[in-house]
């Protein structure tokens, strides 16, 4: 048993070793940062709660927290809804339904700052393609990437790219759904309507639940496509998030105590949202095994 | 245990042993042990960065002691930093000026006075205003690739004729703004299709628009964001966004293509004068040859004629990060590239003027940018104007940045834009001196 355990040990040594060189002690020595004042190029030095404290009175942390709040209640539920809807679609029985499968999903493995620089022209105030569509239907466009009021819808509409990944969870949930319940549910006489609502969504309630929870945790970190597409959170910081401030403050400001401090505070809000999110879902997330 | 458990245990030891013994030598960058080989990690790429390589490759062949290695990076200046902190950093980085200060505080870099001195390179030998930028806290800490001043450019065809020339532009303020006023064109719906001129096209200097009216960000130990004059070029600035209308302007800019390509606005004819560098001639013989233009210095206001002749300078400067291995021999290829020849040939080929005291006419007759003497004249001038000397620039940049876009698309007033900024500034100014000044 003990020699099993050792080269059971053994074998698991590359990934015990990748985790605590990689992860735990990164992860343990950035709390420990964070009560320090570190540049990086001198020793840290200890400060107490002083990150912390001045994090409470920053107004560009507080900006940064609620842009990226608002950015989170707008793009998770619009991609949640998309990629379900979607995802329904796909599910359909229609000929040459795998070759749609794989075109809906390709979306989502474009690189981030590939994606970034191709929604710079689409959005595009002037000449993009999006307002050339608008201003056909005789329309006043907004100037999406200019304008303070509309660069965050912007972000959260060009979140929808990526919700491939959701879309086929979503999809293997819909096929683990019981033919049976649709076939009750006809004959009782439901409409399609009532079955999506009281079949469907019920029984994808637990995979609805991993998403918007791994959605919630995406939207929070959300860093790559803001910076291609809007450098330093313009215009006005309307774009400005927390990753994009941790960022600066470590690789720009040399302040690396202060990023692990943000870093850290961040850390607690998506802890509390997604324990949030799992009591919620005690009332409204449905089990086959209950 | 057995022996295979043994076997494994050992191997993977060994393994580790040996890349801890031999790990200085793997990475070791000394390919051969007759010469020393100098690390050079520069942030140019494409043209600017092959004339660079060409002086690299001129030092290489000018002696057999030392090689140069030169490697393009970009994000040079954070992951000169890492490299610096991990201990192994390059011999040579360059990188922006107005991060000399930023970098000599978190002590990044390697003290240059008295190798700079051995080789006379001091205050005599550089105009006094690039000079500046090397010093600080009195000691060197960088000498300059290639610096620039900043100018009006105008182009003639978009002018009536009669301010359609360097001598009959306008030199105020002003009259700038009723030149605007009378060539900009818009459409009936108030869409901009010509802009005489935008302070925020190209955007790259929000933070410098006061010190053309006076002002300063910081004097002394404080920061004097919300000045009068400060407030008077804010004032300034939204009286543009106001003439056009706020989403007019923005609507106008997103159209604007890069700066490095035809669809520039100054070279697409989208404005008819901008702020730029000495840089911009390049960009003009290479997308759009043949282009009609003239470069002025920057207007003042009517008011204030003492301010004549100001240009924001900016410079790229070579530095020797902390730690480097081979300070002696990186040293000699920086003042190599401070030979009068070799700093006008590259400063030339990048459409630079010359940081150096004394130039040669040749540079002046055969430069590409016909207005090079005007660029040269400016950094001469009392006028000419560094980033103030602070650590936390990039901060205090970016707080100016937010009130301009703050100002340009209405959402605040100048005077609650800079209140704003200012307060953010001290903060952030009085945290940096207790925070890094005072270790």
């Amino acid at each position: 048993m003990k020699k099993d355990l050792r080269i059971g040990l053994l074998f698991a040594l590359p990934w015990i070793l990748g985790f605590i060189i990689f992860l735990a002690y990164p992860v343990l020595a950035s709390l420990y940062y964070s009560f320090t004042n570190f540049s990086i190029l001198r020793e840290p030095s200890y400060v107490g709660a002083d990150n912390y404290a001045e994090l409470a009175s920053d107004t560009v942390f507080h900006k940064a927290l609620i842009n990226t709040l608002i950015y989170a209640v707008g793009a998770v539920p619009l991609s949640t809804v998309v990629a379900i809807g979607l995802a329904m679609l796909l599910n359909t029985k229609v000929k040459g339904m795998s070759y749609y499968r794989t075109i809906f999903f390709l979306p989502s493995l474009v690189p981030m700052v590939a994606l970034g620089t191709l929604f710079l022209w689409i959005f595009n105030g002037d000449y993009g393609l999006l307002n050339e569509g608008i201003r056909a239907a005789n329309l006043e466009p907004p100037n999406w990437l200019g304008d303070p009021a509309w660069s965050k819808s912007t972000l959260m509409l060009i979140s929808m790219w990526g919700c491939g990944q959701a879309m086929v969870i979503y999809l293997a949930g819909l096929q683990n759904v019981p033919v049976s319940l649709y076939e009750a549910a006809d004959l009782d006489g439901a409409k399609l309507g009532k079955k999506i609502w009281n079949v469907t969504l019920p029984m994808l309630s637990p995979v609805i639940l991993f998403n918007v929870v791994m959605g919630i945790i995406g939207a929070l970190q959300v860093f790559a496509v803001p910076y291609v597409m809007f450098p330093g959170g313009a215009p006005a910081r309307s774009t400005y998030f927390i990753a994009s401030y941790l960022f600066d403050n470590a690789f720009q400001y040399q302040r690396m105590g202060y990023a692990s401090a943000v870093g850290w505070v961040m850390f607690i809000i998506t802890l509390v949202l997604t324990l949030l999110a799992l009591k919620m879902s005690d009332r409204h997330v449905h089990y086959e095994t209950e | 245990m057995n022996w295979t458990s043994v076997g494994i245990f050992g191997l993977a030891a060994t393994l580790v042993v040996g890349a801890v013994v031999t790990g200085e030598r793997v990475i070791s960058r000394q390919d051969r042990t007759d010469r020393v080989t100098v690390i050079y990690w520069e942030k140019w790429t494409g043209s600017e960065g092959e004339e660079m390589r060409k002086v690299v490759n001129a030092f290489n062949e000018s002696q057999d002691r030392i090689f140069v290695k030169y490697l393009s990076i970009s994000g040079i200046d954070s992951k000169t930093r890492l490299a610096i902190a991990g201990g192994n950093p390059p011999d040579v980085a360059g990188i922006w000026g107005d991060q000399v200060v930023q970098f000599a505080d978190a002590n990044a870099l390697t003290d240059l006075t008295e190798l700079a001195n051995d080789k006379g390179l001091d205050e005599n030998y550089y105009i006094p205003a690039y000079w500046d930028g090397y010093v600080y806290k009195d000691k060197v800490w960088a000498l300059p690739s290639t610096p620039a001043a900043i100018a009006l450019h105008a182009r003639p065809d978009l002018l009536p004729p009669e301010v359609a020339t360097p001598e009959t532009f306008p030199k105020t303020f002003e009259a700038l703004d009723a030149l605007v006023e009378k060539i900009s064109v818009q459409g009936p719906n108030g869409s901009l299709k010509l802009a005489g001129f935008l302070p925020s096209n190209p955007g790259w200097w929000n933070w410098a628009w006061g010190y053309y009216f006076g002002g300063q960000l910081i004097t002394g130990d404080k920061v004097t964001i919300d000045t009068p004059e400060n407030l008077r070029a804010f004032r300034w600035i939204a009286k543009y966004t106001k003439k056009f209308g706020s989403k007019e302007v923005q609507s106008f800019q997103g159209g604007f293509g890069n700066f490095a390509s035809p669809q520039d606005p100054f070279m697409s004819g989208k404005v008819a004068a901008e702020q730029n560098g000495v840089w911009k001639a390049n960009y003009i013989n290479v997308y759009k040859p043949g282009l009609e233009w003239f470069a002025v210095p920057m207007p003042y206001p009517a008011d204030r004629p003492d301010l004549k002749g100001r240009s924001n300078l900016s410079q790229d400067v070579l530095c020797i990060p902390r730690g480097a291995k081979h300070v002696k021999e990186a040293f000699e290829f920086l003042s190599f590239v401070q030979k009068q020849d070799v700093m006008e040939g590259l400063c030339s080929a990048h459409g630079k003027n010359s940081p150096l005291a004394k130039v040669s006419e040749k540079f002046f007759d055969t430069h590409p940018n016909k207005y090079i003497r005007l660029f040269d004249q400016l950094a001469r001038s009392p006028g000419a104007f560094n980033i103030p000397k602070v650590g936390v620039f990039p901060q205090i940049s970016n707080e100016m940045n937010v009130a301009f876009q703050e100002v340009n698309s209405e959402q605040k007033t100048p005077e609650r834009a800079l209140a704003d900024a200012q307060q953010r500034a001290e903060i952030i100014w009085s945290t940096y001196r207790k925070q890094v000044l005072a270790q």
